[in-house]
């Protein structure tokens, strides 16, 4: 059962002369509990794409075409007053700097207690501030700091605060922009650990974006690769590390050391990243491509499901009609 | 921590005040002549004759002696001062300069107070909403509008406010406070002559302000609306006037709050044009009269009055900055 089903997602930014197009024909799935994690590069579209998915994007950022279809509505057609009733009670998101998400000027628990009235009527202040901690306490932070400021809490706290917070009306997908980006790697791993649980727990989505490929490796269920602001392979997680098909998927894994299997050689991927106001014609990444070949410059490869690997899709011409040759 | 704080500020504030009433008292005394002997020179410019001993002595005694020993000049002032007593005003002679500046007060809180707060409060209002939507038409008038607004020299929209309203439709009077011929108290009347007297300056003083107010906290605004946690608000599904307000506009009124506070402690100095063009009974006007006709006890009295009054407006506007800005109390 799918929660989230985006189709031919296109964003373009609309200043200037030209609309730079940041997110092409973006297409997945996102299942029940799953959760899905979104690597790229810097400028690949993925912030755009967090934007875009939940609805958040502002001017000159506009989607031209597409759908995102969440448990069968459409949330491209919704008006702002169809959407907010979804927003938070279905569909909740992370950000990347807790320090900047926080209103500096509100209580913690004040910041839950808005949302959680805001959405249930009923709810009392007494008990909203009640369930407040509570919602803390489930990210191991003590009840008593629900009074506190933003300023007043660690960074590591103020990342696991906006986790809680994300979760305070039982979304079933939460979509997350590099949350653990800003802190530092014990705490990281914390902090991951602790989304896989309450994944466990209460059981919602997650689209988590990064920079960072080995972190998906641990934490994702599928990952999809961004570049160019396409997605130009999705598969397994397991697949994905053990069997990458794309040459640039195959530069991300081999530029960062394993940590369990022999030492080999790191590779970097020489170039930089296009420069979407003005993207190489055929396939984004054929200037980079070691591995390009007559037509890389001039077809624009499809995403192709791999054969024998119904989970598996890339878009490249290695593997003309999904043909693994690899 | 705090107390610890608040006791720091006022610690701050009460050494402040000290160094302003001794320089209010130096100041005036480091500047060429004095009162006693302006007052003597003038009586024998008139009468053409030598002032009789007596009545120098008697002079001396009101408006102090030059000759005197400072330290002895500083104690009679400071004595004086604890009795609430700012000398006696040499035009108004002999009113004490206390209670002239006691019956303008009054009327200078009632008109630039007022007005101060509605400019603000409209400024910041407007602010926030064209900020909001910065390139909505709204803004796109609003903005351009207040920017040329503010550009106007004050007193040129003033007396064209009192030449069209007073003079050519004759809806206000030209001048004053009240009507002088109504009995001054709390009557219907009287008040409504108040109202009457004080509805086209008050006009024209919210009408020059607020254009000030609006680009601030429009300014300010645009910023904030950028920041993550408006995108959280609204990610939050609240209403868009409670993320207007409690996220974006309480955010970003920080900066414009310092501003209004200042201007809360300029009110008591009264507005100075305002006064004149209007010929309002208030400290501005008051000051313009002693500037005018040297009455040094008088300006001296009026400029204390004014230094404390933005003393005081500092020490409130830093603390209630302090409930305004959670992350002020951490740094103390």
């Amino acid at each position: 059962m799918s929660v989230l089903t985006v189709e031919g997602l296109t964003v373009d930014y609309v200043s200037g002369e030209r609309p730079v197009r940041a997110c092409d024909d973006v297409t997945f799935e996102l299942r029940q509990g799953e959760i899905l994690g979104v690597a790229g590069e810097s400028g690949s579209g993925k912030s755009t794409l967090i934007t875009a998915l939940t609805r958040l994007q502002r001017p000159p950022a506009v989607t031209t075409a597409g759908r995102i279809e969440f448990r069968g509505t459409d949330l491209v057609s919704l008006n702002a007053d169809e959407l907010r009733k979804l927003r938070w009670t279905s569909l909740a998101i992370v950000l990347q700097s807790a320090m900047d998400a926080l209103n500096p000027v509100m209580r913690v628990g004040a910041q839950f207690v808005d949302v959680l009235r805001s959405h249930d009527k009923t709810l009392g202040n007494k008990d909203a501030w009640a369930k407040a901690a509570d919602l803390l306490g489930m990210v191991g932070i003590s009840a008593d700091r629900v009074r506190s400021y933003p300023h007043e809490l660690s960074g590591g706290m103020r990342q696991r605060a906006s986790i809680a917070l994300a979760l305070a009306c039982g979304p079933e997908l939460v979509v997350m922009d590099e949350p653990t980006t800003a802190v530092d790697v014990v705490m990281q791993r914390q902090i991951l650990a602790q989304v896989l649980r309450l994944r466990r727990e209460l059981g919602f989505a997650v689209v988590f974006v990064t920079h960072d490929l080995s972190l998906l490796l641990e934490l994702a269920d599928r990952i999809a690769i961004m570049y160019g602001g396409r997605i130009v392979e999705i598969g397994t997680a397991e697949s994905l590390y053990t069997k990458p098909r794309h040459p640039y998927t195959r530069g991300l894994r081999d530029s960062f050391p394993p940590l369990r299997s022999p030492l080999r050689k790191l590779t970097g991927i020489p170039g930089s990243p296009p420069d979407l106001r003005n993207p190489p014609p055929g396939c984004p990444f054929h200037p980079r491509c070691a591995d390009r070949f007559d037509g890389c410059d001039e077809q624009r490869p499809e995403l192709l499901t791999i054969e024998d690997h119904a989970d598996h899709t890339v878009a490249c011409r290695l593997y003309p009609s999904g043909d693994d040759q690899l | 921590m705090r107390w610890a704080f608040l006791a720091r500020r006022l610690g701050f504030y009460l050494a402040a005040a000290a160094a302003a009433i001794g320089l209010n008292f130096l100041l005036p005394r480091l500047m060429p002549g004095d009162p006693s002997s302006a007052i003597v020179e003038e009586l024998e410019r008139v009468s053409g004759q030598q002032v009789p001993a007596e009545t120098l002595m008697s002079i001396r005694a009101i408006f102090g002696n030059p000759h005197a020993n400072l330290a002895q000049q500083f104690a009679d002032y400071l004595r004086q001062l604890s009795h609430g007593d700012l000398g006696v005003s040499v035009v108004n002679f002999p009113v004490p300069v206390a209670d002239l500046v006691w019956q303008a007060l009054p009327w200078t809180l009632l008109l630039v107070g007022t007005t101060t707060i509605t400019a603000f409060a409209i400024g910041t209002l407007l602010g926030v909403v064209a900020g909001w939507k910065a390139g909505s038409r709204l803004d796109a008038i609003l903005t351009p509008f207040t920017t040329f607004l503010s550009s106007v020299p004050y007193f040129w929209v003033a007396l064209l406010a009192l030449w069209i309203f007073g003079f050519v439709l004759g809806w206000t009077p030209l001048s004053g406070g009240y009507d002088a011929d109504l009995p001054q108290g709390f009557s219907l009347a009287y008040a409504v002559s108040v109202l009457h007297h004080g509805v086209l300056p008050a006009a024209t003083i919210v009408f020059s302000a607020f254009g000030g107010w609006l680009l601030g906290m429009r300014n300010m605004t645009v910023t904030t609306v950028r920041e993550d946690y408006v995108l959280l608000a609204q990610a939050k599904g609240l209403s868009p006037r409670r993320v207007m307000f409690r996220y974006a506009a309480r955010n970003a009124m920080l900066p414009s709050f310092t501003g209004f506070a200042m201007a809360l402690g300029g009110v008591v100095g009264g507005a100075l044009l305002t006064e004149i063009v209007f010929s309002y009974p208030g400290i501005g006007y008051l000051l313009y009269e002693s500037l005018q006709k040297r009455d040094y006890p008088m300006m001296q009295g009026v400029f204390l009055l004014i230094t404390l009054a933005v003393l005081l407006a500092n020490l409130v506007a830093d603390l209630a900055y302090v409930l305004l800005d959670p992350r002020i109390r951490a740094r103390g």
